[in-house]
C-alpha cells in the first residue's frame, strides 16, 4: 500500500473508522447516563426517603406522594397497547403482503406512513373529541384506561407495522419457497415457519414499542381520565406517570416537584428493568 | 384458493379495515376542521390574535431549522453507532447487548422527562436560552435509539457474501463500507431517517420547554421559535376559539412529514448494481 | 447526484450563516400558560412601537415563572393568581382578570346552581342529575389538577378539601375541560369564563350556569356582580430595567384593552 492507493483500498482508514464509530456509540451510552444523573439529582431529597412514595394516594396539597396507584397505570396502559398492536399490526401486515391486491396495499402502506407522523397532540385531541365520547356512549365516563390503551396502541402501530413488513417479506424470501414445496398450505406455511422465524428479530422493535408506550405523555393525558386510583375496570379513568408530571410540572415546587422528578425517575428505572428481563428472556426463544 | 383461504383473506380484510377506520377517521376531522384555512397567506404569513388568525410562515421556518438540526446530529451519530454495533461487537457479544438495553432505555425516556433535561442542560448550563439549537439538540438524543435501530437493520440485511467477496479482492473495510455496504443500506437508512424525522415532527413538550414559544420569523439559530406541533398544541388547548387554525396547522404537518418522505424515497434509492 | 451535493452545501451554508447571535435588547417574559398568548400579542403590539427591543415570551406554567423570574433567565414572570406570603419578594403588577364558571352540557336542563349543590356534587353527596331538576343519570365531575389556580380558587371558595373530592376526570388546562364537558351530556366542571363563553358563542355545545343567582359572563365579571373572580399578574423580582418598565406600564394601560377582550378576559380596572 502505498500513498497512490486509493482510500478504499487502504486499511488505514479503518482503524480510524474504528475510533470515530467507537466514539458515536459512546456518545449514545453517555446520554442516557446524563438523564439518570439529572433525574437522580433533582430528586434526592425524596429518594432518600422512598417509604412516602409507596402509598396509594397522591395528594401533593397534604405531602402525599403515593405513586402506586400512576405506576400502575402506566404499566398497564402500555402492555394493553401491546396486546392490541402487535396481533393486529402482524395480521395486516400478513394480509397487506399475502393477500390484498397491489393497488391496495400501496395505498394503505401510505395511510400507514401518514399515522406515523401524526403529532402525539393530534392523537391526544382525536381521541378527546371522538373516542371518549363514543366510549362514553358505551359504558360512562369514557375517558379511561381503555381509551388510553387505543390510542397509545394506534400510535405504537405504524412502527411495529414497518418493521414486521420489513421481517415478514425477509422471512418470507428465504423460506415461504421452501415451505410451499414442501406441499404446506401458505396459512400454515405463514403461521408455522415465517412467524416463528421473525420473532427473534421482531423482539426489540416490540420493545422499543413498549417503551414508546410507558414514555407517552400527552395523547395519554388528553383521553386517560386523569383519576389517580387503581382501576377495577378497563372502564374506569386512570392517570399514568407520564401525564401527572405533564399536568403537575408546571406549577409544582419543592417537594412536589421532586415527586415529579422522581416519578420520571421510576419510569426510567422501571423501563430499564422490564426491557433487560424481556431480552434476557427474549434471547432464549 | 381454497375456500379456507378466501375467508381468511377476507377476514384479514375486516380487520384492516376496523384497523384503518381509526387514522381515517382522525384524519377527516382534522381536514374538516382545518382546510378552509389552507390557503397561500396563511403558509406564508405571521400569526395574528396569538395564532388564531393570520398566518404560520414563521413556524414553518422554525421547525424546518429544528429539524434540520436535529438530523444534522442524530444522522452521523446514529449512523455511527449503528455502524460500530454491527461491524466492530459480535451479535451476542456482552457490549453489544449492553449497548442494545441503553438504547432501549433511552427510547423509553418519556418525553416530558426529555424537555426538562433539554431545558436544564442546553437552555442553563450551557446558556443558549430558550434556541432552536437547544430543541434541535434535544431532539437529536431522542430520535438517536428509533434511527439506530433501523439504521442497524439496513446494515445486517446486507447479504454476508458482499463481504466476503469484498475481503477477496482486498478492499479495505473502509472501502467496503463506503462503497458496497452503504450503498446497499441506502434505502433502509433513509426509511429510518423518515420516521426519525416523523417522530421528531410530531413532538411538543420537548420543544415547548427548550425551543420556546416565540412566534416571530427567526434569525439565527440561536433564537426561540415554536415548531407546528407547539402551535397546534397551544391553539388547542390554551387559546379560545383556536381549533379551526390548530386544524389547519395540523394538516400543513403532515403535508411536511409527507415531503420528507417523498425526499428520502429519492434519495434513497439503492444503486441499480445492486438490483436482485 | 448533484441535486444532493448541491443540497448539502446550502443547507450548511444556511446553518453556518444562522450561527451569529443577535444584538437586540431582549425582553423575556415566562410563566402561566393562560397569560401567555395574551402576553405574547401585547409584546407584539410593544415591539412595533419600539423597533430595536425585543419581547419573547415563554410558557411553561406559574411556577416556572416565579422560578425563572427569581432565577434571572427571565426579566417578566406570568402568575395566574396573587401572590401567596411566601412570595413577598416579588413585586406584583395587576394586568386583567379571569373569572371560573360552572359548565354543564347544551343539552342539559339546569341553569343556575348554588354553592351547597356544587359543595355536594364535588364530595359525592349528590350523584344524579335527577336530584338538581334534571333526568336522571349519574353525574360526571370533571375537576382541574393539583397545583392550577382554578382548582385552588375553586377549593378556596366553596370551602372544600381536596381530599374530600370525588371527581370523575380531572383534566389540566382550559379547552381539556371545554372539550371534555361538550362530549359527555351527563358532565359538570368549571373553567374561565371568558373561554366558556367564547367557545359557548362559537357553538360549542356547553353553557354557563349562573352561581347562587349571579349569572356568569365577561359582563358580570366586569361590574363585579360575579363572585368567581381571580388576578393575572406579572412579576419582577427587584428592580426592573427601563426597558421591562415600560413593558410593565404598557401591559397595564387602556392601550391594551382591546387585546384583553380578545383573549376573553377583563381588562383590570385603573386601580
Amino acid at each position: 500500500m502505498s500513498s497512490s492507493t486509493p482510500l478504499f483500498l487502504r486499511h488505514s482508514a479503518d482503524r480510524l473508522l474504528r475510533a470515530a464509530s467507537l466514539l458515536c456509540a459512546l456518545a449514545a451510552a453517555v446520554i442516557l447516563l446524563l438523564i439518570l444523573l439529572f433525574l437522580t439529582q433533582a430528586s434526592w431529597p425524596l429518594l432518600q426517603s422512598p417509604g412516602d412514595l409507596l402509598g396509594a394516594v397522591w395528594q401533593p396539597s397534604k405531602g402525599l406522594y403515593g405513586l402506586q396507584a400512576m405506576l400502575g397505570a402506566s404499566l398497564l396502559s402500555s402492555l394493553l397497547a401491546l396486546v392490541l398492536a402487535v396481533p393486529c399490526g402482524l395480521l395486516v401486515s400478513i394480509w397487506l403482503i399475502f393477500y390484498a391486491p397491489a393497488t391496495v396495499a400501496r395505498a394503505y402502506t401510505g395511510l400507514v406512513g401518514l399515522m406515523a407522523s401524526i403529532p402525539s397532540v393530534v392523537y391526544g385531541l382525536w381521541g378527546l373529541v371522538v373516542l371518549v365520547p363514543l366510549l362514553n356512549a358505551w359504558v360512562a365516563p369514557g375517558a379511561s384506561l381503555l381509551a388510553a390503551g387505543i390510542v397509545l396502541a394506534l400510535m405504537i402501530l405504524p412502527l411495529l407495522m414497518v418493521q414486521a413488513d420489513a421481517l415478514l417479506r425477509e422471512s418470507a424470501r428465504r423460506h415461504l419457497p421452501a415451505a410451499l414445496c414442501l406441499g404446506v398450505s401458505r396459512w400454515a406455511a405463514i403461521r408455522r415457519v415465517l412467524l416463528p422465524a421473525l420473532w427473534p428479530r421482531l423482539w426489540p422493535s416490540i420493545l422499543l414499542q413498549l417503551g414508546r408506550a410507558l414514555g407517552e405523555t400527552m395523547a395519554v393525558l388528553m383521553v386517560a381520565g386523569n383519576v389517580v386510583q387503581w382501576p377495577g375496570s378497563i372502564f374506569d379513568p386512570v392517570r399514568t406517570l407520564t401525564a401527572n408530571i405533564a399536568l403537575e410540572m408546571s406549577y409544582a415546587s419543592g417537594p412536589h416537584l421532586q415527586a415529579l422528578y422522581l416519578s420520571g425517575w421510576l419510569l426510567l428505572v422501571l423501563a430499564l428493568l422490564l426491557m433487560g428481563l424481556a431480552r434476557l428472556f427474549g434471547s432464549r426463544t | 384458493m381454497s375456500r379456507l383461504e378466501h375467508w381468511r383473506g377476507l377476514a384479514l380484510a375486516l380487520l384492516a379495515l376496523l384497523v384503518a377506520l381509526a387514522p381515517l377517521s382522525l384524519l377527516l376531522t382534522v381536514f374538516g376542521d382545518g382546510v378552509a384555512l389552507l390557503d397561500w397567506a396563511f403558509l406564508s404569513g405571521t400569526p395574528e390574535q396569538a395564532g388564531r388568525s393570520g398566518g404560520i410562515g414563521p413556524i414553518i421556518l422554525s421547525t424546518a431549522a429544528v429539524l434540520l438540526l436535529c438530523l444534522a446530529i442524530a444522522v452521523p451519530l446514529g449512523l455511527g453507532t449503528a455502524l460500530f454495533l454491527v461491524e466492530q461487537l459480535r451479535p451476542d457479544g456482552r457490549l453489544n447487548l449492553g449497548l442494545q438495553w441503553a438504547l432501549d432505555g433511552l427510547g423509553a425516556v418519556p418525553s416530558v422527562v426529555f424537555g426538562l433535561f433539554g431545558h436544564r442542560v442546553f437552555v442553563v448550563e450551557l446558556g443558549w436560552g430558550y434556541s432552536l439549537l437547544a430543541g434541535g439538540c434535544t431532539l437529536a438524543c431522542m430520535v438517536l435509539p428509533l434511527f439506530i435501530r433501523g439504521c442497524e437493520q439496513a446494515l445486517r440485511d446486507c447479504p454476508h457474501s458482499y463481504r466476503q467477496a469484498a475481503a477477496g479482492l482486498a478492499i479495505s473495510r473502509f472501502g467496503y463500507l463506503r462503497r458496497i455496504l452503504l450503498p446497499f443500506a441506502a434505502p433502509g437508512i433513509a426509511a429510518a431517517l423518515v420516521l426519525s424525522a416523523g417522530r421528531a415532527l410530531a413532538e411538543t413538550a420537548v420543544l415547548l420547554f427548550t425551543a420556546g414559544y416565540v412566534m416571530r420569523w427567526p434569525e439565527s439559530v440561536f433564537d426561540s421559535g415554536r415548531t407546528l406541533a407547539v402551535h397546534i398544541y397551544d391553539l388547542a388547548m390554551n387559546v379560545s376559539g383556536g381549533s379551526p387554525a390548530s386544524a389547519a396547522t395540523a394538516l400543513v404537518l403532515l403535508g411536511f412529514a409527507l415531503l420528507i418522505q417523498l425526499l428520502a424515497w429519492r434519495l434513497g434509492r439503492r444503486p441499480a448494481a445492486f438490483a436482485r | 447526484m448533484r441535486i444532493r451535493n448541491g443540497l448539502i452545501v446550502l443547507i450548511s451554508t444556511a446553518l453556518l450563516a444562522a450561527c451569529s447571535p443577535e444584538q437586540k435588547q431582549t425582553i423575556s417574559v415566562s410563566g402561566s400558560s393562560t397569560i401567555a398568548p395574551l402576553m405574547a400579542d401585547i409584546g407584539k403590539r410593544f415591539e412595533e412601537r419600539h423597533p430595536g427591543i425585543r419581547v419573547n415570551v415563554q410558557s411553561g406554567g406559574t411556577s416556572r415563572g416565579i422560578q425563572d423570574v427569581r432565577s434571572g433567565l427571565a426579566n417578566i414572570g406570568m402568575v395566574s393568581r396573587a401572590l401567596k406570603p411566601e412570595e413577598k419578594d416579588l413585586l406584583a403588577y395587576y394586568i386583567a382578570e379571569d373569572g371560573i364558571a360552572l359548565i354543564v352540557h347544551d343539552s342539559n336542563p339546569l341553569k343556575d346552581i348554588s354553592s351547597q349543590q356544587v359543595v355536594d356534587l364535588y364530595t359525592g353527596q349528590l350523584g344524579d342529575w335527577q336530584a338538581l331538576g334534571g333526568q336522571s343519570g349519574s353525574v360526571v365531575k370533571v375537576h382541574k389538577a393539583e397545583g392550577r389556580s382554578t382548582l385552588e380558587l375553586f377549593l378556596q371558595y366553596f370551602k372544600l378539601d381536596n381530599g374530600a373530592v370525588r371527581p370523575d376526570l380531572v383534566i389540566g388546562d382550559n379547552q381539556q375541560g371545554i372539550k371534555s364537558v361538550a362530549g359527555n351530556p351527563q358532565a359538570i366542571g368549571y373553567v374561565s369564563i371568558g373561554s366558556a363563553e367564547y367557545e359557548a358563542h362559537q357553538g360549542v355545545p356547553i353553557k354557563l350556569l349562573a352561581l347562587d343567582g349571579h349569572a356568569a359572563s365577561t359582563a358580570t365579571l366586569l361590574d363585579g356582580s360575579y363572585p368567581l373572580s381571580r388576578d393575572l399578574n406579572l412579576v419582577v423580582f427587584g428592580e426592573p430595567d427601563a426597558n421591562t418598565q415600560a413593558l410593565l406600564a404598557f401591559a397595564q394601560s387602556r392601550e391594551v384593552a382591546d387585546l384583553v377582550q380578545q383573549h376573553a378576559f377583563v381588562p383590570a380596572p385603573q386601580r
